[in-house]
This record gives C-alpha cells, sequence and structure tokens, in this order.
C-alpha cells in the first residue's frame, strides 16, 4: 500500500475559504477526484482542500463554448452527447480512452488538469482546440500559456472552456493494453488550418507548430506530407520509456500524424 | 476524523485517517467482498458503487465518501446471485476473486445502458481485470443476465 500522510481535511464552503487555506500553507492542496494522488510523487499533506460543495461539477453548451466545471468526471464529459458531436467527436474519444469505467468516474478534469500530467490523454485535444482555463484569481488563462507557467499552483481552476469551432477531429492513443497509459497520443484539427498535438512523447503533449505552418495553404500530397514529417522531426523531441523507445515513438507519429492529416482533410 | 456512509442502506460511522483510502476502511470493518488487487486503479477488485456509479476504493479517500451511498455486492444479493448463474453456466468464473466487483460492475452498466452493444459491454467492463477466464466467457454470461432481465 502506498502511504499518504494527509493530517487534515477540509470541505470548504466558500471560494474565498478554499483559496485562504491554499495560500496559507504550500503543503496544503486541492483535491479533484483523488484519481492520480497515488501517482503523486508528493506523499506529505498539511490540509486537503475538497471542492465539493461548491457546484463545480457540470457541464453546459451555449452558442459559443462548451463549460466544464472543474468538478465534473471524465465520465459526465464522456456521457455529455453534444460534446460528441463536435471536432468528430475527439474529446469523447480521448476520454474513453483512460483506464476503466472506475477510474473515470472518479477523476475530474480539474484534476487532470492541473496534475499536469505528460502521460495526459486530455492535453492534446484541449491545446489542439485552444480550451481556455478559468481560475479563481487570475480569471481566463489559454490552456497553450498554462502549460508555460508554473504560477496556477497558486491558484484554484474553477472551469475549463472549450470553444465551438466547425472543425474536422483526429485522435489515436497507442498503448498496450486497454488500461495503459499511452506510449504517444496524437491529435490532428482541421479548421481553417491544420493543427496537430503530440503527447505521451513520453514528456508532456506540445503543438508542432512549425508543421502546421508549413502545411497552410498546401495541398496535401504523399510528397509534402513527408516533407511535414521532417519539420514535425525536427521541432518535437521525443525520448525512451519504459513503454517505448524514441525510435519507436517517432515511427508510430509519423505514420499516424500522416493518416490523421489525410483523414480530417477529406471530404 | 469522523465520517458518515451509507454503507448497502445502513448508516454507519467511521473514525478514520484523512489519508485513508475507502478499501482500507471497509476491510478494516469486515466488508471482505471488496478485494485487494493492484492497489492502483488498475485491477478494478475493489469495485465499490458510489452512488450507483462503480469507482476503485482503493483509490477514493473515505473522507471523499462521508454522506454518500456505497454499495458493495451483499447490497446486491438477489443480483448478485442471479448473475452468478450464468457465470456458472457459461464456465465464466474460477478463482472468483474479481466476481464481486464485476457484478457491481454489470449491475451499475445495466443501470446506466439501455439495450448495450457487445462493444458497449466491453467497454464498460474493461476496468476489471480477469486472470482465470479470458473474458469471453464473462462476456457471454453478462449478455445472457441482460438477455434474461429484459
Amino acid at each position: 500500500m502506498i502511504d499518504l500522510n494527509v493530517k487534515e481535511y477540509v470541505k470548504a464552503t466558500s471560494l474565498e475559504e478554499a483559496y485562504e487555506l491554499l495560500m496559507c500553507d504550500p503543503l496544503n492542496q486541492i483535491i479533484g477526484g483523488g484519481a492520480w494522488m497515488k501517482m503523486s510523487t508528493n506523499k506529505e499533506i498539511n490540509t486537503l482542500i475538497d471542492l465539493g460543495d461548491l457546484d463545480l461539477q457540470y457541464i453546459t453548451s451555449d452558442k459559443e463554448a462548451f463549460h466544464i466545471g472543474a468538478y465534473a468526471t471524465l465520465h459526465d464529459i464522456e456521457v455529455f452527447e453534444e460534446l460528441s458531436e463536435y471536432y468528430d467527436g475527439i474529446l469523447t474519444k480521448a476520454i474513453k480512452e483512460i483506464m476503466g469505467m472506475g477510474i473515470r468516474n472518479l477523476a475530474t478534469i480539474g484534476g487532470s488538469v492541473m496534475g499536469k500530467y505528460a502521460f495526459s490523454d486530455l492535453f492534446g485535444v484541449l491545446l489542439a482546440l485552444d480550451a481556455t482555463l478559468v481560475f479563481y484569481q487570475q480569471k481566463e488563462m489559454s490552456i497553450r500559456a498554462f502549460l508555460e507557467t508554473k504560477k496556477v499552483k497558486e491558484d484554484i481552476l474553477l472551469e475549463v472552456m472549450i470553444p465551438k469551432k466547425n472543425a474536422r477531429g483526429f485522435f489515436k492513443k497507442v498503448k498496450r493494453t486497454a488500461l495503459d497509459f499511452a506510449i504517444i497520443n496524437i491529435c490532428v484539427l482541421k479548421g481553417d488550418d491544420v493543427e496537430i498535438v503530440v503527447g505521451a512523447r513520453p514528456s508532456i503533449a506540445k503543438r508542432a507548430v512549425k508543421t502546421s505552418a508549413f502545411l497552410k495553404g498546401k495541398k496535401i500530397t504523399d510528397e509534402v506530407l513527408e516533407e511535414a514529417m521532417k519539420i514535425l522531426e525536427e521541432e518535437l523531441s521525443f525520448s525512451d520509456n519504459i513503454r517505448g523507445s524514441k525510435e519507436y515513438r517517432l515511427d508510430l507519429v509519423k505514420v499516424y500524424v500522416k493518416r490523421g492529416i489525410k483523414e480530417v482533410v477529406s471530404s | 476524523m469522523k465520517v458518515s456512509i451509507i454503507i448497502n442502506d445502513y448508516q454507519k460511522e467511521f473514525e478514520v485517517d484523512p489519508g485513508e483510502y475507502l478499501l482500507d476502511t471497509l476491510r478494516n470493518h469486515h466488508y471482505t467482498s471488496v478485494k485487494r488487487g493492484c492497489d492502483n486503479s488498475t485491477c478494478g477488485a475493489c469495485t465499490v458503487l458510489l452512488d450507483g456509479k462503480p469507482v476503485p476504493s482503493c483509490s477514493l479517500l473515505t473522507v471523499k465518501a462521508n454522506g454518500h451511498n456505497i454499495t458493495t455486492v451483499e447490497g446486491i444479493q438477489e443480483e448478485a446471485s442471479s448473475l452468478s448463474k450464468h457465470f456458472g453456466h457459461e464456465g465464466a468464473d474460477q478463482c472468483g476473486y474479481c466476481n464481486p466487483s464485476l457484478a457491481l460492475t454489470v449491475h451499475a452498466m445495466r443501470r446506466e445502458l439501455i439495450n448495450p452493444s457487445d462493444e458497449d459491454i466491453k467497454q464498460y467492463l474493461v476496468g476489471n481485470l480477469c486472470r482465470c477466464t479470458g473474458y469471453e466467457a464473462q462476456h457471454r454470461a453478462t449478455k445472457s443476465y441482460l438477455e434474461e432481465i429484459k
């Protein structure tokens, strides 16, 4: 059994209280679903702060965007039907690939985002869709900026906002077994331009910005794709871990990114 | 700290450590149908229903269950008994270690999905590992059980 040393647990009655608690001690921590806590290296926690009474478990949709409360579980998102109608359902597809139903009933989108887990299957899709994170103090921040900063550990995530876009989407997770983390995950989105994001490299998901720029306005042919893969190889780094070698990851990426681009530009 | 949890329709109170997981609390209080397997959210042997939804109790802090309903296989005895006949008929269990969690997950699936397809069933049960049966017999048993109770 993995020991978790928690001195105190508080179910916050307001965001003010939660924020004060979070700021008063670096060993205080907000808990989402708690599903990934066993994988955390931080086992010493003074106060665990639960936001479960603050009405953050919601998913709504308006003309412009989907609004997903930080305490919505992955399964809540998975069964929100309207989401599967956008971007070829890539967010739903990505979530269905995350472990089993039990974990998806526990894990929240807030916990999944704030953990910045390199193995995450969510980040690729959220980056490609240019999601916005809504924080208690810093208000709105793009997920792209979020991945570049460390400051958000001192804030409370309230909502993930996903813009409604008329776009085609492709998502692929390569894994050894149904329950395993990704060897690699790939998201390709075609709105005005082609957006490519590769995650579990094994470092965290990253956009292939130069590759996307190269593809802008070009007719997709095998020659163009081969050239694009050379740029992608230059701009994204890959390395070895227990799930796969650098070379294997790169081979997978070239195959699936090309396949994804062909799929999203067709029809 | 003190927590109050409704377990199988009975109100229970426990004194727990804030970092204690529900699996430990339940087993320490003799709910031994809840099995310890991988202890890291992978195998599903420790599955219980949290307000009707399957969750791995090895990864749910007991304090998070405070004020909620928890169901173990003892709470669905009639349905588990009926399901076990189909398991027996299809040769779908050997050691039985995964059966309580599987019965709970099938119970939850039955309530959540209407007429699930083969793929729906596989997707729903993917978090329940079984080292004995190879899953095909379990799949057939689950399907015949769902057919019977339609």
